[in-house]
């Protein structure tokens, strides 16, 4: 075993950033991710791996120090919950449209508009259909543990780099207020610059060199016909990356004959559900994706020879139940349960609503 | 004789008094006959090659007329979000503490909708520079009113004339930007004449020292004209800026440290 603490996941997610040789953190003050920040002041990495951290005067100066930052080819990050994310979007769409790989984490509330400090999975669509204008992806990776908050930020930067793009954490404020177990990673260094040289000197401004023309960070191109080209590489990037990347977890699936679809905090919870139902003789499973984009939609449509009828569980109104739909395209059954505005269901609940919704119909 | 032998005679290394500086590129300019951005854009690639720093330098375009200013210098861009410039140029800046960073931008992007994000890397005292050309209008879309626009001034969106009771009063951003215990040096300058390009040049030599020697954050505005923007030539646009706008925005510098 290496370094076991016992940590929430908000701290672990800024333990995680210094430890996997982030360069930079931009921020700003938003409950409940603070803490994100508070740690990393705390812990004043600069005097140890020399990564800046630095509060923003608003999320929009954030982000933008991020798109700064990634475009010097380092490894940067920002963090916020819901209201601040929406700030955000503007930035993170210019990140995407210059090809910046870049890490930010949104440990999610209720909303909509200045809505509830409390937990909630209500930023799925924003997540992944798109927060901000025009046709981008975003990486993201739903953790549903303390120890995933730790996992995936050196995840996220793995994949962020190697399709130059950015990626998102899509936790909520459960897992990032939360304490658990945490095994954290260990220290790797922040790339030398002859190691950003390797890895990003084909395109990042660290300064011309005699060997190569100058290299421009930007999303603007005028001409359409370059722009739709451009758009072309971009959706074969976002094909690769469904061929590739996408992650899922399986819990009691080989004999289910019910499918619980759930991420993140209502993984956890339908998880306990699956064992309550299981002691009451339903035989249920749940399908649990990691990655929301690439989704898991060829794991889910494997189940449906097996399964009568799917439960989508989330803390929303029912977002992430589209892309489930589309996956099962009518096959079976499909229905939504979720409590949202912050409220977060019990198993008891979430095996009442597959009993009603799917079993009883 | 024919006139060409002549001129071939002339043209030789020995009489050269002037070459354009090999930092400012051959791709044609998008900038309208008259604009001072093309000036401007002269005057910092000679201080950038004057002093060498060509590999060491990562200009930050803003959203405005200067969009495509990545095309006409031969270093490495940022283009940023529209307001957005000092953001990105405090992270570069941090992360590669030895670089020069300026940022290039008009008065819309940082009086309006980055008058946030300059005030608080001034107020951070961010070791960057940052060119402020202020022609009292937006360009780009097309001529309307920018917070620099006078009072009385006829933009596109203030067809009858700037009126405060309507449209707020003319914002003097420089000054207010002074006030800043991090900013080092801060100044307006223009460029309608060669003695006012000479001293534009030594401006701009200062605030990149000032970068080397990790002085801080020095702030240069450049009060320009938009012939186009303005519906005049530009003879009369160069008229009306003296007349007009040197008088509000006095030219000098108002802080150095």
């Amino acid at each position: 075993m290496g370094d076991v603490r016992l940590m929430k996941g908000n701290e672990v997610i800024a333990e995680a950033a210094i430890r996997c040789g982030c360069d930079g953190y931009f921020g700003y003050p938003i409950t409940p991710q603070s803490e994100v920040m508070e740690t990393l002041m705390a812990r004043q990495p600069w005097e140890q791996t020399g990564m800046v951290v630095l509060q923003a005067e608003s999320e929009v100066a954030a982000i933008n120090m991020v798109y700064g930052g990634a475009s010097c080819g380092k490894k940067i990050m920002t963090s916020s919950s819901s209201p601040g994310i929406s700030l955000k979007q503007e930035g993170i769409t210019y990140l995407a449209g210059a090809e910046l790989p870049a890490l930010v984490v949104n440990v999610v509330r209720g909303g909509p508009g200045l809505g509830t400090i409390q937990p909630a999975q209500s930023d799925y669509f924003q997540s992944v259909k798109g927060g901000g204008h025009g046709d981008y992806k975003l990486i993201v990776l739903a953790p549903a543990s303390v120890q995933e908050m730790n996992d995936f930020v050196g995840l996220g930067f793995e994949l962020a780099f190697k399709y130059r793009n950015p990626a998102l954490i899509l936790s909520d404020g459960a897992i990032g207020q939360m304490m658990e177990k945490v095994e954290l990673s260990d220290y790797k260094p922040r790339w030398t610059d002859e190691e950003v040289q390797e890895i990003s000197g084909s395109w990042a401004t660290t300064g011309k060199r005699s060997d190569r023309e100058r290299n421009i960070s930007t999303s603007l191109e005028l001409d359409s016909a370059k722009q739709e080209q451009f758009n072309h590489k971009l959706q074969a990037k976002y094909r690769a990356m469904e061929e590739t990347e996408v992650r899922f977890e399986k819990f009691h699936c080989d004999d289910a004959e019910y499918l619980f679809v759930a991420y993140g905090s209502s993984a956890r919870i339908s998880q306990k559900a699956v064992e309550l139902g299981r002691e009451k003789g339903i035989k249920i499973g749940l399908l649990r994706p990691i990655t929301l984009f690439p989704y898991p939609t060829k794991a889910i449509q494997e189940m449906l020879s097996q399964v009568k009828g799917i439960l989508s569980v989330e803390m929303s109104a029912g977002q992430m139940v589209e892309d489930v739909r589309l996956a099962v395209n009518g096959k079976v059954p499909v229905q939504h349960f979720g409590r949202y505005g912050g409220i977060i269901p019990t198993p008891e609940e979430v095996l009442e609503a597959l009993e009603q919704k799917i079993i009883g119909k | 004789m024919t006139a060409m032998t002549e001129i071939n005679k002339i043209i030789n290394e020995d009489n050269l008094v002037y070459k354009k500086t090999n930092l400012l590129l051959d791709n044609e300019m998008h900038y309208c006959p008259g604009c001072t951005h093309g000036v401007i854009h002269k005057v910092i690639a000679e201080v950038i090659d004057d002093m060498d720093i060509q590999n060491e330098t990562i200009g930050v375009s803003p959203v405005g007329c200067s969009v495509l200013a990545y095309n006409y210098i031969d270093i490495d861009w940022q283009e940023a979000a529209h307001g957005r410039a000092p953001a990105l140029a405090t992270a570069t800046s941090r992360l590669m503490p030895e670089k020069y960073v300026f940022t290039y931008q008009g008065d819309g992007d940082l009086a309006s909708i980055g008058c946030a994000e300059i005030i608080h890397a001034c107020n951070r005292g961010e070791n960057i520079v940052v060119f402020f050309v202020n022609n009292a209008i937006y360009g780009m879309t097309g001529g309307q009113m920018a917070p620099t626009t006078l009072e009385g001034q006829v933009t596109a969106t203030t067809p009858y004339g700037r009126n405060t009771a309507l449209n707020g009063h003319t914002m003097k951003i420089t000054e207010m930007i002074a006030l800043l215990p991090g900013t080092r040096y801060v100044t307006r300058q223009s460029a309608e004449t060669p003695a006012a390009v000479r001293k534009l040049k030594k401006a701009v030599r200062k605030a990149f020292e000032n970068t080397r020697e990790k002085k801080g954050l020095s702030f240069i505005e450049i009060v320009g004209t938009c012939s186009s923007g303005w519906k005049m030539s530009p003879t009369q646009a160069n008229e009306w800026m003296k007349e007009n706008m040197f008088p509000f925005y006095q030219l000098g510098t108002l802080k150095d440290e």
